[in-house]
């Protein structure tokens, strides 16, 4: 058994930052921002140097940076990490939202001008360092959960995850955060308990006595049993994901979230879900996979098409933005379950791509409300004329969310698209239309808020600082360059996508003329 | 007559006595009757030193005494006691934890000098008794009472004869029908609880007795082992048997609160002085526990398919009853009474398993409940209006800007109940559905469906603590005094620590995990 120190220590990093930001008193909230953005930056550049050393070679094994220490004997648990391409493209977006994040929130609780609410009536101050802390604290569990290879541990960060979001959204949200919290932990924890009936039930039929991944794959051989335990994971994922019909708590939670917490929960927390779908569903279940496939891929049309629409209709931006996820989830469950290698690899370059997408659409939203103190779009008008920088980047990251060529989401939704195209011809059609949807909910919700004549509300607003630039400029630079040139992020996922549908029994359809696309080299 | 009943005698001969086994019940039956002789002898400024010295003291002793006896495993006085791993784990737990609530009742800060209230008898709203209520008196009764309860808690699980399990489980109830009432503030309800507990808990203790009769009628013989053998090889009719089991099993299922024999439970659980609710709700709870293991796995082993949907039948009323039900509550000490309904039900999930492994996870569970639910009582000590406790849920919200630290205890320990990873709860609920999981798939997956309802109303509490604001006129925190310090945070840290690193408990348990018939 191997071990690894590197994961652990990029565990462990935002951890002892967040337990050292806790030790402070309230008053030094400038050093808790400071120590914060210092150690999201540092966790970017280890992430950076492991993503360096990763072996994407022909003969590289699947996880890497292998590291398991016996952590619980009686039940055969361990401390066990390591990442494969998926993991690793995650992680690294998950690391690069956190100091975007931390910028983007700088003056948000502090500063009446910074702030997204009008102050309470009490004049109640909330605790800066705390809001920072929290941040780090699930950064923690956020690598935590993608680099897991046991199944109790990922169970672990998975359930341990939601805490510090309840209490990001339950202290720092919006009017209605008592609700919007309770609705999201509750909807998190139901699909965690059944997960957690699922990996007890896998425990005992497999006979395994370790939770480790690749010791669990292949070992539940009855297709009946792996039917019920995928629907345990399932739930729990889709959920998470969100999956139509289990998302109305994303809405909620993402409104009232503040914008920087919203941005980790969509951007980040949602993935985890999917990232489920491909670590452990696909692969310790094939079969059921396989049976189940069908019923997802239906889901993920319906929910492509049935968000964009309430996108549309919302006047709230925030929520406006979380139904958008919610059909990019569509997506990213299509290109899951098609089955195919395209598919699979657009589907993960697709998470990548949302999470840096969506991030940054929160923020700039975030920054929006910021200076109007309002989330619905009816109380703007004509700012690109004020504020044009703020237009320029709140357009660049819409977008991205829409798909345009030349963005990185371009290149994961046509992988995407051909994968599932190649399979399943008239779903593929269909989740077409989502795209021009995409268009019209971004390019309205642009319209009526920085177009047309200016309110005089309008007026007052200041454009973006150097801060408020630089949190979500890298976003977006990256989005283009990806856009451009995603080989080097394509080069790390594929292997593992090709492993994840050899343990399904998939291989990709012969091209056919239909087909007759490229795929990806 | 009188000559053939002494010719009679002579043919008894004395059972043979292991002491040593029995030294932890003798070292605390003893130290009871000293702190008794101390409650007349001493003058009243030595006696809340001298009972608390004794009372710490012979636990600790009892406790030591127990470690040493590990790796026992024997029959004595005739067979009637079994000192085995099962029974020593039972009562180490239930020392350690008599321990820390005694440290509760030994609380000398946060009230006029006491939560307990000095002269119970009088009658509520009399001159007297308005007098007594600002009056600095107090009486340490509490301490040798406390001790003959552990007293009886330590026999209840070792009995492997059902007339000694009867007479434990009347040492253990007396002494706490009493100690329910001696509430100092809300004596009113505090009188309430006791007599109710009185009159149920006798008519729970009947119920026993009559199932003792019928099991004696079956087998001839009240003790575990022969009831096992008579059920294996008697050709009699079953009826006696069965009925007999659904009796004893009345009188055990009442005392460790469980549906549908919990209705007691809220009302005592809030009438009672919050050590004492704390008191019952985690050594009582375990020495039933205890019995109630010994019971099935010794007495009953072979007729398993017979009881078991019985008792799948109960832990679904309990889980449903605890977690339903605690949903409309408002008061904390009676959500904290529904919660632990909810998890006598989780516990006896693990008894359906009838394995090593839901023994040594039953142990494990109720071990680490034990410590939570204890902090969690004792933190509701601390919160406290003009009225003494404020328990009402709207006294509550916004606790957390007053103090942190409280709010995030209370947060820890509820996260801990609700079965959230990295707590000692969650170690406990997965232990103990691994275990069932085998014999009682669809029993788990109703047990996880219910822990996520419970957990709607411990999540309710965070939501109030963390997120609303604070009533004008809120309740105060008191700064506690060092045994109550102590307490919180041995409760906090076991439930910490063991959701941590549990294997070091994980171990000890499942090395205990064997009872000898």
């Amino acid at each position: 058994m191997s071990h690894d120190w590197t994961l652990v220590a990029l565990v462990l990093i935002p951890l002892v930052g967040s337990i050292l930001v806790f030790s402070l008193k309230e008053a030094q909230a400038k050093l808790a921002k400071q120590i914060s953005l210092a150690v999201s930056l540092i966790v970017v550049v280890y992430t950076a140097v492991v993503g360096f050393r990763f072996d994407t070679g022909p003969n590289a094994a699947r996880f890497q940076f292998q590291g398991s220490w016996t952590w619980i004997r009686a039940f055969g648990v361990h401390l066990a990490f390591g990442v494969d391409g998926i993991a690793l493209v995650l992680v690294g977006m998950s690391v690069l939202l956190v100091p975007a994040v931390i910028l983007a929130s700088w003056n948000s609780l502090d500063s009446r001008a910074g702030s997204e609410e009008a102050p309470t009536p009490t004049g109640h101050r909330r605790s800066v360092k705390n809001y920072f802390a929290l941040l780090l604290l699930l950064e923690f569990f956020m690598i935590g959960v993608f680099t897991a290879t046991d199944v109790f541990l990922f169970y672990v960060f998975f359930e341990a995850m939601l805490v510090p979001m309840y209490f990001i959204i339950g202290i720092f949200g919006g009017p209605r955060r008592q609700y919007a919290a309770m609705k999201f932990f509750l909807y998190s924890l139901i699909g965690g308990l059944l997960m957690l009936a699922s990996v007890i039930g896998l425990y005992v039929t497999t006979g395994s006595r370790s939770f480790a991944i690749t010791d669990l794959i292949g070992r539940v051989p009855d297709t009946a049993t792996q039917k019920w335990l995928f629907l345990g994971f399932f739930i729990a994922c889709a959920i998470n994901a969100p999956l139509v019909p289990f998302h109305t708590w994303l809405p909620d939670a993402g409104a009232e979230a503040p914008a920087g917490g919203a941005a980790l929960l969509v951007g980040v927390l949602d993935k985890v879900g999917t990232f489920g779908f491909l670590r452990y569903c696909l692969p310790l279940f094939p079969a059921a996979s396989r049976w189940f496939a069908p019923t997802v891929l239906i889901l993920s049309v319906i929910g492509i098409l049935y968000a964009a629409f309430l996108a549309i209709g919302q006047r709230d931006m925030k929520r406006l933005v979380a139904y958008t996820s919610v059909a990019h989830f569509g997506f990213i469950g299509l290109g899951i379950f098609a089955f195919t290698t395209q598919g699979g690899t657009g589907a993960v370059l697709y998470m990548v791509n949302h999470g840096l997408s969506t991030g940054a659409l929160f923020i700039v939203v975030g920054l929006l409300i910021a200076r109007g103190k309002s989330r619905n779009v009816d109380d703007y008008g004509g700012a690109a004329k004020v504020t044009p920088i703020l237009a320029g980047l709140f357009l660049l990251a819409g977008l991205s969310a829409l798909a345009l060529p030349g963005m990185s989401t371009f290149v994961s939704e046509f992988l995407v698209l051909v994968g599932t195209f190649t399979r399943h011809k008239g779903l593929a059609i269909l989740a077409t239309t989502g795209i021009i949807l995409a268009a019209i909910y971004v390019l309205y919700l642009y319209q009526r808020t920085f177009q047309g004549a200016v309110s005089e509300k309008v007026l007052k607003f200041r454009d973006l600082n150097a801060r408020e630039i630089l949190s979500v400029a890298p976003l977006l630079a990256l989005i283009v360059f990806l856009g451009v040139y995603p080989k080097p992020v394509l080069d790390i996922i594929n292997p593992a996508i090709k492993d994840t549908l050899t343990n399904v029994h998939q291989t990709d359809p012969a091209p056919t003329l239909g087909t007759a696309v490229g795929g990806v080299k | 007559m009188s000559h053939m009943l002494l010719a009679e005698a002579a043919k008894i001969t004395a059972p043979s006595v292991s002491y040593h086994a029995l030294a932890p019940i003798l070292i605390v039956l003893g130290a009871a009757l000293v702190g008794v002789l101390a409650e007349a002898v001493l003058p009243r400024s030595e006696r809340y030193a001298a009972q608390l010295i004794i009372t710490l003291g012979s636990l600790v002793a009892a406790l030591v005494s127990v470690a040493l006896l590990h790796g026992t495993s024997e029959t004595t006085v005739s067979g009637a006691l079994a000192i085995d791993g099962g029974g020593l784990f039972i009562q180490g737990s239930v020392l350690a934890l008599s321990i820390v609530s005694v440290l509760l009742m030994a609380e000398r800060s946060v009230d006029i000098v006491s939560p307990i209230v000095a002269s119970a008898a009088l009658v509520v709203g009399s001159p007297a008794d308005r007098q007594l209520a600002r009056s600095p008196r107090i009486q340490t009764e509490i301490f040798p009472l406390a001790l003959f309860a552990v007293a009886g808690m330590l026999i209840f699980p070792v009995s492997n004869n059902l007339l000694l399990m009867f007479v434990a489980l009347e040492v253990l109830s007396l002494p706490l029908y009493l100690m329910a009432g001696l509430s100092r503030r809300r004596r009113l309800l505090s009188q309430e609880a006791a007599l109710k507990y009185f009159l149920l808990g006798a008519f729970a203790s009947a119920f026993f007795l009559y199932g003792v009769a019928l099991l004696y009628g079956y087998a001839n013989s009240v003790d575990l082992p022969k009831i096992l053998a008579a059920a294996q090889q008697s050709t009699k009719s079953d009826v006696l048997l069965y009925v007999g089991l659904a009796l004893l099993l009345v009188g055990l299922l009442f005392k460790a609160g469980i549906a549908p024999f919990h209705s007691w439970t809220p009302d005592v659980y809030q009438g009672s002085p919050t050590p004492v609710t704390a008191f019952m709700a985690s050594c009582t709870k375990i020495a039933a526990f205890g019995a109630i293991l010994r019971v099935l796995y010794v007495g009953f082993n072979t007729t398993a398919w017979n009881w078991r949907p019985v008792v799948w039948a109960v832990a679904i009323a309990s889980m449903a009853v605890g977690a339903i039900f605690g949903l409309t509550q408002t008061d904390l000490k009676r959500i904290l009474a529904y919660s632990s309904i909810a998890h006598a039900g989780f516990i006896l999930v693990g008894i359906v398993a009838l394995s090593k492994d839901g023994l040594s996870s039953v142990m494990f569970y109720v071990l680490t409940y034990g410590f939570s639910t204890l902090a969690a009582f004792g933190l509701l000590m601390l919160v406290r209006d003009a009225d003494g406790e404020a328990t009402h849920l709207a006294q509550w919200s916004g606790l957390a800007r007053k103090s942190p630290l409280v709010a995030t205890i209370m947060t820890i320990l509820l996260m801990s109940m609700a079965g959230i990873p990295l707590t000692a709860g969650f170690i406990g609920k997965f232990f103990v559905f691994r275990a069932a999981y085998h014999v009682a798939a669809p029993l788990v997956v109703m047990a996880l469906v219910f822990s996520a309802i419970a957990a709607f109303y411990y999540l309710r509490i965070v939501v109030l603590m963390f997120f609303a604001e604070p009533p004008e006129h809120g309740p105060t925190i008191a700064i506690p005094g060092w045994s109550t310090s102590v307490a919180l945070t041995l409760g906090v840290l076991v439930t910490v620590v063991l959701g941590i690193v549990p294997q070091p408990i994980l171990d000890l348990a499942a090395k205990a995990a064997h009872l000898v018939g």
